[in-house]
């Protein structure tokens, strides 16, 4: 079982080179992922290959740089203590959110749990507005009202920091997409430490029953803030939890890997099969959050084995093995995207920060036009009035 | 024995050191004509007819519905039993199993269902059997349903409605009695209407369905099956109640009686009886909602009659009444004649046999005699 290997020996079968990468940046072509990529259970795997271009696999890259900077830097601002409350890192993980965004259109729908940054910025939000929420910045994305864990854009709905409550929201969500008879689908992500919840379970059988357009994910990053996946389930396999729910693990260090799967669940889901559950094998390089140095519960030697494995050096190889890019069109696009990413940084720290005044506090509680036309404030005196 | 008097509350004090007044005419005789009265002049110009507030109910979902194709009904059995408590009757019929839904019990994953589709911009009414139930499923209602808008500052709205019977129902016991209007009453985000009679379950129901925030409909078993005159605005598919507006059920300038859903009826029955025994002239307050509570409305009354007397079946610790008698003595003290007083659900796991089950909640003459010794009479 692939649980078992020691990081250095997953996942290293042989790929072939490919023949010949076409000078044009747009021009389609494909690429091979390893045949260790996926496990499956009741379903046939997906293609050891994707379809893509030039441009996309140097997007891609560009993207996971971006999360894998972003992430740094809000680790730094955390240190620098301009970060208050709560900031969990996804370094490790970035193959998760560039892979599925990457097999999505925009219009498909996404939610999570609270390691949201790297999603965020896929579904469209700015380093600089992601950097000033957790600077609690007027301007970050979520007016300085949700911090790390509450961010959102159109499609994507957060951002969730009750672990386990976002998973029946998005079969929520998957059932307002069959609702409007849209051709979409929703990608429904969770942690390995949510997957225990009662109410994911609630919410496997719901979907299956329904047969809403839901493709569930778990993130398996092989802890639960300190609890290690063999310590939290009696039965370790996620892509086996929903037992009716045909599954699908991925070696989700593989950013190829994670989109073939993840194009591929989307077509199988939207032929009308109903959900998938997807298992996505990754690792957290940080502790839990940035309070959790990540050692306690964990040996060094391991950690040093997954960063080994890092999704974003093996991918940046493999592009410059196949000519997609030279290693010095990698430095650059490395350099420009710390640039930018610190610029935004700077951008962010010049945000102002939100006027302390009654308007502001209780702005947006409810929608505007419907608030009621008093709330009380800490004393009667500062009972605020509508208009 | 004896609590230390500085335990005794003040109204105690007061009546049992003017326990052995004799009754006297404290009050001057009315001088409006008594609210039935008004209530049957008002009827027979406007012809209207009884109505149960299952019915009432029945009809606002099903003009809502009819409406709004963005709305959807889901929950246990509302739709081929036609509803546990047939509020939900002939639903299914008319409007097909796209809109009315069946789930398995499951609270917390068919109500996340309900709030992710809400999220999604569809307009979901979720059913619990009872609010009871609901508990499994509050952590839905309050983090993800009440809290997102704010937290997403202001692109995320949630709309959706939570409707079910809440509160005292009968020879139930414990888990199925309980009253959940301080809970969801004290969430910033929500906002939760209790009807009493039918034109407030058609109303309210109405307004929290195209309200776009999420709203909380606390209904009770007990009242379903009551009739009250609807009005032939009320029977129009365009009648709608402010949320956040507590209606006068009855004019008086003795005493005001702060009352929600059931007990509505309850401190009606009571002023009518303080105006036969004693010819005292009791304000009922109907809330209607819960949160906003319509503070004005209440104030207004204490500053007309000086006494304030809050009437519900929750439990008394950090309860709606505890939240009343607070806003009084904030807003209204100066005009206080004598200390606020609340009659409440007991503190005690709702019992089974019925002469417990009663003691446990407010009965008219708790009320009544509540009342009295308020008003020193």
């Amino acid at each position: 079982m692939a649980m078992q290997y020691p990081a250095s020996r997953r996942f290293m079968a042989h790929v072939s080179n490919i023949e010949a990468i076409p000078t044009e940046d747009d021009k389609p072509f494909t690429v091979p992922i390893p045949d260790d990529s996926f496990e499956t259970y009741q379903l046939d795997p997906p293609p050891y290959s994707v379809e893509t271009t030039k441009r996309q696999l140097k997007q891609v890259y560009q993207d996971m740089t971006t999360i894998r900077r972003l992430e740094l830097t809000a680790d730094k601002l955390y240190k620098e203590r301009k970060v208050r409350g709560f900031c969990h890192l996804s370094t490790g993980q970035e193959a998760v959110a560039v892979g599925i965004e990457h097999a999505i259109t925009p219009d498909d729908k996404l939610i999570t749990a609270y390691r949201a940054h790297g999603f965020t910025l896929m579904r469209g939000g700015t380093v600089r507005s992601i950097l000033g929420e957790l600077l609690g910045r007027r301007d970050g994305i979520g007016h300085g009202k949700g911090g790390s864990v509450h961010m959102y854009r159109k499609n994507f709905f957060g951002g969730n920091g009750i672990v386990g409550a976002n998973v029946p929201l998005g079969a929520g969500i998957a059932f307002a997409q069959q609702y409007g008879e849209t051709q979409k689908v929703t990608v429904n992500l969770y942690g390995d430490g949510a997957a225990n919840q009662g109410q994911v379970h609630e919410t496997y059988n719901l979907a299956k029953l329904w047969e809403l357009p839901v493709l569930f994910g778990c993130e398996n990053n092989k802890y639960g803030m300190g609890t290690s996946v063999e310590r939290a389930s009696a039965m370790t396999e996620y892509y086996k939890h929903g037992y009716y729910i045909p599954g699908l693990r991925i070696n989700a260090m593989d950013v190829l890997a994670v989109m073939s799967a993840v194009r591929y669940g989307k077509q199988y889901i939207l032929s009308g099969r109903g959900p998938l559950l997807y298992e996505f094998q990754t690792y957290r390089f940080a502790g839990h959050s940035v309070s959790d140095p990540g050692t306690a519960y964990r040996t060094k030697e391991e950690v040093q084995a997954e960063r080994a494995n890092d999704p974003i050096i093996n991918y940046r190889e493999k592009l410059i093995d196949w000519g997609v890019f030279t290693e010095d069109e990698a430095k650059a696009m490395d350099k420009d995207v710390r640039a930018f990413v610190d610029r935004e940084a700077q951008e962010a720290e010049n945000m102002p920060a939100p006027e302390t005044s009654l308007d502001v506090l209780f702005e947006d509680t409810y929608v505007r036009g419907s608030e009621p036309p008093q709330r009380r404030g800490r004393t009667v005196d500062e009972s605020y009035y509508r208009g | 024995m004896a609590a230390p008097r500085l335990f005794r509350p003040a109204a105690r004090l007061l009546s049992s050191r003017l326990s052995s007044a004799p009754l006297r005419p404290a009050f001057s005789q009315p001088a409006c004509a008594p609210s039935l009265l008004r209530f049957r002049g008002y009827a027979t110009e406007t012809g209207p007819k009884e109505v149960t507030v299952r019915d009432a109910l029945n009809e606002a979902l099903a003009e809502e519905l009819e409406s709004n194709q963005k709305t959807f009904i889901l929950g246990e059995e509302v739709a081929q039993y036609n509803g546990a408590y047939k509020v939900t009757r002939g639903l299914l019929d008319r409007f097909g199993p796209k809109r009315v839904i069946d789930t398995p019990i499951t609270e917390a994953g068919f109500c996340g269902i309900a709030v992710g589709a809400a999220l999604a911009g569809l307009h979901p009414i979720c059913e619990f059997m009872t609010f009871n139930f609901a508990m499994q499923a509050i952590d839905q209602i309050i983090n993800s349903a009440a809290k997102t808008h704010y937290m997403s500052g202001g692109i995320q709205p949630c709309n959706i409605t939570f409707r079910g019977p809440n509160g005292f129902a009968a020879g139930v016991a414990a888990q199925h009695s309980q009253d959940y209007s301080a809970w969801y009453g004290s969430i910033p985000g929500l906002k939760v209407v209790a009807p009493w009679s039918s034109e407030d379950a058609k109303g309210l129901l109405k307004a929290a369905i195209r309200d776009p925030n999420p709203v909380v409909v606390l209904e009770n078993e007990l009242l379903y099956g009551q009739a009250f005159p609807m009005s032939e605005a009320a029977q129009k598919d365009d009648f709608v109640l402010p949320i956040g507006k507590a209606k006068i059920e009855r004019p008086g300038k003795d005493l005001t009686i702060v009352s929600l859903s059931r007990c509505v009826g309850q401190s009606l029955t009571a002023a009518a009886q303080l105006k036969q025994k004693y010819g005292v002239e009791a304000e009922v307050i109907n809330l209607r909602s819960v949160k906003p509570l319509d503070v004005e409305t209440i104030i207004q009354s204490l500053k007309k009659t000086g006494r304030i007397m809050c009437v519900e079946s929750g439990f008394p610790m950090f309860g709606v009444s505890s939240e009343i008698l607070a806003l009084s003595m904030e807003y209204g003290f100066d005009y206080l004649t004598a200390p606020a007083v609340r009659v409440t659900g007991a503190e005690v796991p709702t019992p089974y046999a019925l002469g417990l089950e009663q003691m446990s909640f407010p009965q008219e003459d708790t009320i009544v005699s509540q009342a009295a010794k308020l008003l020193r009479l």
